[in-house]
C-alpha cells in the first residue's frame, strides 16, 4: 500500500508527460506535413521546423 | 530533374498549358502581410512529389531577391513564401521554368482545421485516461480489496473527469443540439450512457462499493473518438485535395479606364459598363459584350459545346468562357454577382433537395436504437423494482444495461467501413466528400452523363491524319506548335522528328489561323475561307466554310477533320455500369448531331441533346419523381445545378470549380473506369455496413439479456465492448481484401502520361 502511494503518482506523472509532449508537438505544427518531414530527413541542409 | 512516381495530382494538368502567369497585382491581392514589412504568399504547387522537389523549389525561391524564406508542405502540396515589401518577386515564373506549375492559393480558404485538432486532442486525452484507468481496473479485477480498491476507484474517478469534460464534450454538445431540435442521433445514448455510468460509479466509490464503470465510460469515449477522427480525416483530405484544384475562377481582372489607364480590380468590384481586358488563355471574369479584338472561345465548360467558337465584336460572352487565341476587350454587362456563374450557383442552391432529404444509415439506425435502448433500461429498472424493491440494485442493473448497449460497435460500424472504402478510392484517384455519398452511390439505378469533358475529353483529336500527306502534316504540325488553339494543339501532336522547314515569320491571326512564311511561299493554317483564298469556290465543298485547312499561297494542300476525343475506356466503363444493373443516358448542351455521333460510338441508347442547365435539372427531377436514383456525371458549369439536383454526383478533376464542389465524388485520373470502380466499392461498403450493423445487433441480443438478468460486472462490460468493436473493425477490413482482388488493373486506371508529370 505504501509503495502505491508514490508509484501511482509517478506512473500518472510519466503518462501526463507523454500526453503533454504529444499535445505540444501537435500545437507546434509538427504533424502538419508528415510526408514532407519524411523526405526532409534525406536532405543535408540545416533545417529548423517552421514557426 | 527526375522525380518519384507521379501522384494523383499530376493528372490534373489536362489543361495546364493554357494557364497564365498571374500578374503581380493578382499576387498582391492573394497575399497577406505578416507585419514588419514581411508578406506571405501561399502557392499551390501540385507537381511537388518528393524530397528532391522540396529542395529544388525551396532553393530556387530562397535565391530570389527579397525572398526571406520558402517552405514546402509536401502533404498539402503548397509553398509558403515570405518576402519583404516591394515589387513582387517572380515566384510563379521561376517555378514554371523548373517545371512546377504554381497557382495562387486563396488565404481566405486556408482556415486551419480546428475540428481536426480538437478531435486529435480529445483522442489523446481520452486515450491517456482510458489507458491509466484500465491499468487500475485490471488490478481491481485481479482482486484488489478494501482500501486499495477504494484508492484505485478514487484515482480513476479523478482521471476520468478531464477526459469526460474535454473528450466527452464533443458528444455532449452534439447530443444536446440534436435533442433541442427534437431529433435523435447516436450521440444521445452515448452521452446518457457515459454520464450515468460515471455518476453511478462515483456513488459506488463514495459508498465503498465493489463495481465501478470508470473504465467503461472512458474507453467508450476513446473508441468512439477514434471512429469520429478517422471519419473527419477522410473527409478533410478529400476536401483539401479538391480545394487545391481551384484555379479556374479569376481572382481579378485588368480593366481599362476611360482615359486609357489600366487598373487591376478584384472580380467583385467590376461593375457593368467597365471595360475588361481578357488576355489569350484567360477566362472571362464577368458576363459582357466584346468591344475590341477577335479570338476563338472555348465554351465547353459553359455550354457543353465541343467546337471552339469564333469571337467577334458585338458578341455576348459569359463568365467562365476561356479565351483561346487573341486578346479581347469586353464591356461588362453584369456584375460578378449577377453573372452566369452566380446564376448557376443560384440554380444549384434551388435544386439542392433530393440530397438533403437523404438520411444516413447511421442516423436511421440510431433513431430506432436510442429509444429502444432507453426503454429497455427503464423497463429493467421497473422490473427489478417490482421483483426485489431494492432501488439501489435496480438502478445499478439498469445502468449496466445502458453501458452494455452503449453503441460502441455501432458507432464504429459505419465510419470504419467508410474510411477503409474512402482510402481504397483515394488510392485509385477518387475523392469522396463524405460517407453519405458512398451510401447514396450504392443505391443508384440510372447514370446520366454529360458529353463534353465527361464522356469526351473536351479536346479535339485529328481523325483523318492517315489520309494526309505526311510532309504536309509535318509542316502543319510545326506551324500549329505556335498556337494554343485546341485544333492547333491536336495537329501539333503529329510533329515529325526535327523541324524540316524553316519558317521566317509566324503570326497568329486570332479567329482565323496561323500564317507563316518559308522559302518565299506563304503558308496558312486555319479556317478554309481565310487560308484558301484562291480556292474560295471549289474548296468549300462538303466541309463548308468552317473546315480547317493548310494552304500554300492560297491553294489548299491538306484538309483536317476533328473529332472530340473520347475519354479512354469510356465504352468499357459504360458496359461495366450496365453489367452492374445501372442504365446509362447522356444529357448534353451540344447539338443533336454531335451527341448522336458520341452516342453511336459508345452505344448509348438514350440521349437528350441541346439541354439548358435548367433542362438538366428538370430531367433529374423527372427521373427522381419516377422513383429512380440518379447518378449525375458532369464537368461543366452548365452541369453544376444538375450535379446538385441528382441523388449523387461525380465530377472529373478538370471540371469547373463550383462543379467540383457540388459533386460528391471527384476523380483525378483520365479514365472513366473510376465510375464503375467507385460504384463497386460503394456497394461492397454498403454490404459491409449492413453486416456490421447486424453484428452489433446480434451482440446486443446476446449481451442485453445477460445485463437485464443482472450478471454484468465491469469486467464483462469491458470485454464485451472491446470484442464487439474489434469484430466490427475486422469485418470492415475485409473490404480491403475483396476490392484488391477485383480492382481494375493499375495500367488502365493509373496510366497517364501527363506533361507535368514528365517535367517534375
Amino acid at each position: 500500500m505504501t509503495t502505491l502511494v508514490y508509484l501511482i503518482p509517478v506512473a500518472l506523472f510519466l503518462g501526463t508527460l507523454g500526453l503533454v509532449g504529444f499535445l505540444w508537438a501537435l500545437k507546434s505544427g509538427q504533424y502538419e506535413d508528415l510526408d514532407g518531414a519524411a523526405e526532409r530527413i534525406l536532405t543535408d541542409q540545416e533545417d529548423k521546423p517552421a514557426r | 530533374m527526375s522525380c518519384c512516381a507521379p501522384g494523383v495530382e499530376s493528372a490534373l494538368d489536362l489543361g495546364g498549358s493554357t494557364a497564365n502567369l498571374p500578374s503581380s497585382q493578382e499576387i498582391n491581392l492573394a497575399s497577406r502581410p505578416l507585419g514588419d514589412g514581411i508578406i506571405q504568399t501561399d502557392l499551390s504547387v501540385p507537381a511537388v512529389h518528393c524530397g528532391a522537389c522540396i529542395q529544388i523549389v525551396e532553393t530556387a525561391l530562397a535565391g530570389l531577391e527579397r525572398v526571406e524564406s520558402a517552405r514546402v508542405n509536401l502533404s498539402t502540396k503548397r509553398v509558403s513564401v515570405r518576402w519583404r515589401d516591394g515589387a513582387v518577386p517572380p515566384f510563379v515564373a521561376t517555378l514554371g521554368r523548373l517545371g512546377y506549375d504554381a497557382h495562387l492559393y486563396d488565404p481566405a480558404a486556408d482556415q486551419r482545421d480546428e475540428t481536426l485538432s480538437e478531435l486529435i486532442r480529445a483522442v489523446a486525452v481520452a486515450g491517456f485516461a482510458a489507458g491509466n484507468i484500465m491499468l487500475l481496473s485490471v488490478s481491481v479485477w485481479s482482486g484488489a480489496q478494501g482500501a486499495t480498491r477504494d484508492l484505485f476507484h478514487w484515482v480513476s474517478a479523478l482521471i476520468a473527469i478531464p477526459a469526460l469534460a474535454f473528450a466527452g464534450g464533443i458528444f455532449f454538445r452534439s447530443a444536446w443540439t440534436a435533442l433541442r431540435h427534437g431529433r435523435m442521433n447516436m450521440d444521445v445514448p452515448i452521452a446518457v450512457g457515459v454520464s450515468l455510468a460515471y455518476a453511478m460509479s462515483l456513488y459506488e466509490t463514495i459508498n465503498h462499493g465493489d463495481h465501478a464503470y470508470f473504465d467503461a465510460s472512458v474507453s467508450l469515449l476513446f473508441f468512439l473518438l477514434i471512429g469520429r477522427t478517422l471519419d473527419h480525416v477522410m473527409r478533410e483530405r478529400a476536401r483539401t485535395a479538391v480545394k487545391g484544384l481551384s484555379r479556374l475562377a479569376a481572382r481579378g481582372a485588368a480593366i481599362v479606364r476611360g482615359d486609357g489607364s489600366r487598373d487591376y480590380l478584384p472580380v467583385e468590384e467590376i461593375e457593368p459598363g467597365m471595360q475588361v481586358l481578357v488576355a489569350a488563355g484567360e477566362r472571362v471574369p464577368v458576363d459582357g459584350r466584346i468591344v475590341k479584338g477577335t479570338s476563338d472561345l472555348d465554351c465547353s465548360l459553359v455550354s457543353g459545346e465541343s467546337t471552339p467558337r469564333n469571337a467577334s465584336i458585338g458578341q455576348i460572352v459569359q463568365a467562365g468562357i476561356l479565351n483561346l487565341t487573341g486578346p479581347l476587350t469586353i464591356e461588362c454587362t453584369a456584375a460578378a454577382k449577377d453573372s452566369f456563374l452566380a446564376e448557376m450557383v443560384r440554380l444549384m442552391e434551388a435544386a439542392e433537395g433530393g440530397r438533403a432529404k437523404y438520411r444516413r444509415i447511421a442516423d436511421r439506425v440510431s433513431a430506432l436504437y436510442a429509444p429502444v435502448v432507453h426503454l429497455t433500461a427503464f423497463a429493467t429498472f421497473l422490473g427489478w423494482m417490482a421483483a426485489t424493491g431494492d432501488w439501489h440494485r435496480s438502478i445499478t442493473i439498469a445502468i449496466a444495461v445502458l453501458i452494455i448497449t452503449c453503441p460502441c460497435a455501432l458507432g464504429l460500424a459505419v465510419p470504419i467501413v467508410q474510411v477503409v472504402a474512402a482510402r481504397r478510392l483515394f488510392e485509385n484517384g477518387i475523392m469522396v466528400k463524405d460517407g453519405s455519398a458512398m451510401e447514396r452511390l450504392a443505391t443508384i439505378d440510372i447514370a446520366a452523363f454529360d458529353k463534353t469533358g465527361t464522356l469526351t475529353l473536351g479536346q479535339p483529336r485529328l481523325v483523318n491524319a492517315p489520309s494526309i500527306d505526311p510532309a504536309m502534316l509535318a509542316i502543319a504540325a510545326d506551324m500549329a506548335s505556335n498556337s494554343r488553339h485546341p485544333f492547333s494543339r491536336a495537329i501539333a501532336g503529329f510533329a515529325g522528328p526535327g523541324g524540316q522547314m524553316k519558317f521566317d515569320d509566324v503570326t497568329e491571326h486570332p479567329g482565323f489561323g496561323i500564317e507563316a512564311v518559308a522559302a518565299g511561299s506563304t503558308w496558312r493554317l486555319g479556317r478554309r475561307g481565310w487560308a484558301g483564298w484562291k480556292a474560295r469556290t471549289g474548296g468549300e465543298g462538303k466541309h463548308g466554310f468552317g473546315g480547317t485547312v493548310l494552304a500554300k499561297n492560297g491553294m489548299i494542300v491538306a484538309t483536317f477533320e476533328f473529332d472530340d476525343a473520347l475519354r479512354s475506356d469510356a465504352r468499357t466503363a459504360l458496359v461495366q455500369l450496365e453489367d452492374a444493373g445501372v442504365s446509362v443516358e447522356m444529357l448534353s448542351g451540344d447539338t443533336a448531331r454531335a451527341c448522336g455521333q458520341v452516342a453511336r460510338t459508345l452505344a448509348i441508347g438514350n440521349f437528350v441533346p441541346c439541354l439548358l442547365p435548367s433542362g438538366k435539372v428538370e430531367r433529374m427531377e423527372d427521373l427522381a419523381r419516377a422513383g429512380h436514383r440518379v447518378l449525375m456525371v458532369g464537368d461543366g458549369l452548365n452541369d453544376t445545378p444538375a450535379l446538385s439536383a441528382a441523388h449523387v454526383s461525380i465530377a472529373p478533376a478538370t471540371a469547373a470549380d463550383i462543379g467540383r464542389s457540388a459533386a460528391d465524388f471527384v476523380f483525378l485520373r483520365e479514365s472513366l473506369l473510376a465510375i464503375p470502380f467507385a460504384l463497386d466499392v460503394s456497394r461492397k461498403a454498403d454490404r459491409l455496413i449492413r453486416q456490421n450493423v447486424a453484428l452489433a445487433i446480434i451482440y446486443n441480443a446476446i449481451a442485453v439479456p445477460v445485463a437485464i438478468l443482472g450478471h454484468v460486472t465491469p469486467l464483462i462490460a469491458a470485454a464485451a465492448m472491446s470484442i464487439s468493436s474489434l469484430l466490427v473493425i475486422a469485418n470492415a477490413l475485409r473490404l480491403h481484401e475483396s476490392v484488391r482482388r477485383k480492382r481494375p488493373s493499375s495500367d488502365t486506371l493509373g496510366s497517364k502520361a501527363q506533361p507535368s508529370a514528365a517535367l517534375s
